[in-house]
């Protein structure tokens, strides 16, 4: 590794919930070289200045989705935001916004699970297939229909983003609603009847009033917020054409 | 027993935190705008049922300057309602395919203020025809 060359103010918020009664600022300055992120400017803080401090993080490329926090109050991924271009600061770090705070920059992040689980994010076949019939065939029109939404790490910024979530945390969310439209969207899936009540519940996509921060945050533009509002017009959709529908007949 | 102790953020004063959602508030707030000329219209639409002498009044309202005030006023309003409308447009479409290729955000933006710049002259236009 290069000498470090500058030296940076890091404030980061920080809750050790056995000393603290709310979070408080502390600050470090930490010498930085050009190819540095805010992750590695943080575990400089971890192995030189304090041990206790706490924050998740794993692949240290942007695809794991762990490293997520609030940087200068915008929700990033600190693996892919470099010191350099915050310099001179300070800068500031906190855990991302809308989640509970566990410790540092540690979030409870259960109810984004929770969700996650509830919209069955995998593909349930229409039909029972068997082996011998081989392999499901796609074309690349049915392929480019999700792919954009099948991008997501499920790093919960757009989660951060959202100040609807913020204010009600029973809205299904962002990233939990893209999900669900890769899935339906997906030609092998017959699995949407199963995800709908979510997505069509008060709490499912009408708690959006398209605010729109979240597809803008997002790092592997996956444009949640499309997902989101796409799906409003078909569940209006569902919901009025069931009276056209003959009665007994499926959707 | 457990140690756990999660703390919550306070939400309060959220929007002023990001300029994004300052924006977003402004966006939002422009709407009223809307709503008032809305019943601006309906105003006149009550005069013109109660009358010549009614409908006179409204339209001598229409013309003093207060109200070519709050006629500027609602314009900036509604302006900055349809710029920002048309930018988060494309958000909530479909993806629109033509001859193969999705159309791209900014040209749906672009088609929606020309539209809506196309819509406002050509009402402009009728009513100085009517006029």
């Amino acid at each position: 590794m290069k000498a470090a060359t500058r030296t940076i103010r890091i404030e980061v918020l920080r809750y050790r919930p056995e000393q603290d009664a709310e979070p408080v600022v502390q600050a470090f300055d930490v010498p930085f070289t050009d190819d540095m992120s805010v992750l590695q400017g943080l575990q400089y803080i971890k192995d030189e200045l304090d041990g206790s401090l706490s924050f998740r993080w794993s692949c240290r490329m942007a695809i794991c989705g762990s490293c997520g926090m609030m940087i200068n109050g915008v929700p990033k991924l600190s693996c892919s935001t470099f010191l350099r271009d915050l310099y001179p600061g300070p800068l500031r770090v906190e855990a991302l916004a809308h989640f509970p705070i566990e410790r540092d920059l540690v979030i409870v992040m259960d109810d984004f699970i929770t969700k996650l689980h509830k919209i069955k994010p995998y593909i349930i076949p229409k039909e029972a297939r068997s082996l011998s019939q081989g392999e499901y065939l796609q074309t690349p029109e049915e392929l480019d229909r999700y792919e954009q939404f099948s991008s997501c790490i499920n790093c919960m910024l757009c989660y951060a983003a959202c100040p609807q979530y913020g204010l009600n945390s029973s809205f299904i969310g962002p990233a939990a609603m893209a999900l669900v439209h890769r899935y339906n969207l997906d030609t092998r899936d017959g699995g949407s009847a199963e995800r709908n009540p979510y997505v069509q519940a008060e709490e499912g996509v009408f708690n959006c009033t398209a605010v729109g921060y979240c597809s803008e945050v997002c790092p592997k533009d996956v444009d949640p917020a499309n997902a989101v509002n796409v799906n409003k017009t078909e569940a209006a959709k569902d919901y009025f054409l069931r009276f056209l529908r003959p009665k007994g007949a499926q959707a | 027993m457990s140690a756990r102790k999660p703390y919550r953020r306070p939400m309060a004063g959220w929007w002023k935190k990001n300029p994004y959602f300052v924006e977003y508030m402004v966006h939002e707030g422009t709407a009223l705008f809307v709503a008032a000329y809305a019943l601006i219209l309906l105003a006149g639409l009550f005069a013109l049922a109660r009358g010549e002498a009614a409908w006179n009044a409204f339209a001598a309202f229409l013309r003093s300057p207060p109200s070519l005030l709050l006629h500027g006023v609602l314009l900036l309003g509604f302006l900055y309602h349809t710029w920002t409308w048309f930018n988060i447009m494309p958000r909530t479409l479909p993806p629109i395919i033509i001859s193969g290729e999705r159309i791209k955000p900014a040209t749906i933006t672009r088609a929606g203020l020309a539209a809506s710049a196309l819509a406002s002259v050509a009402l402009y236009l009728i009513a100085r025809i009517a006029a």
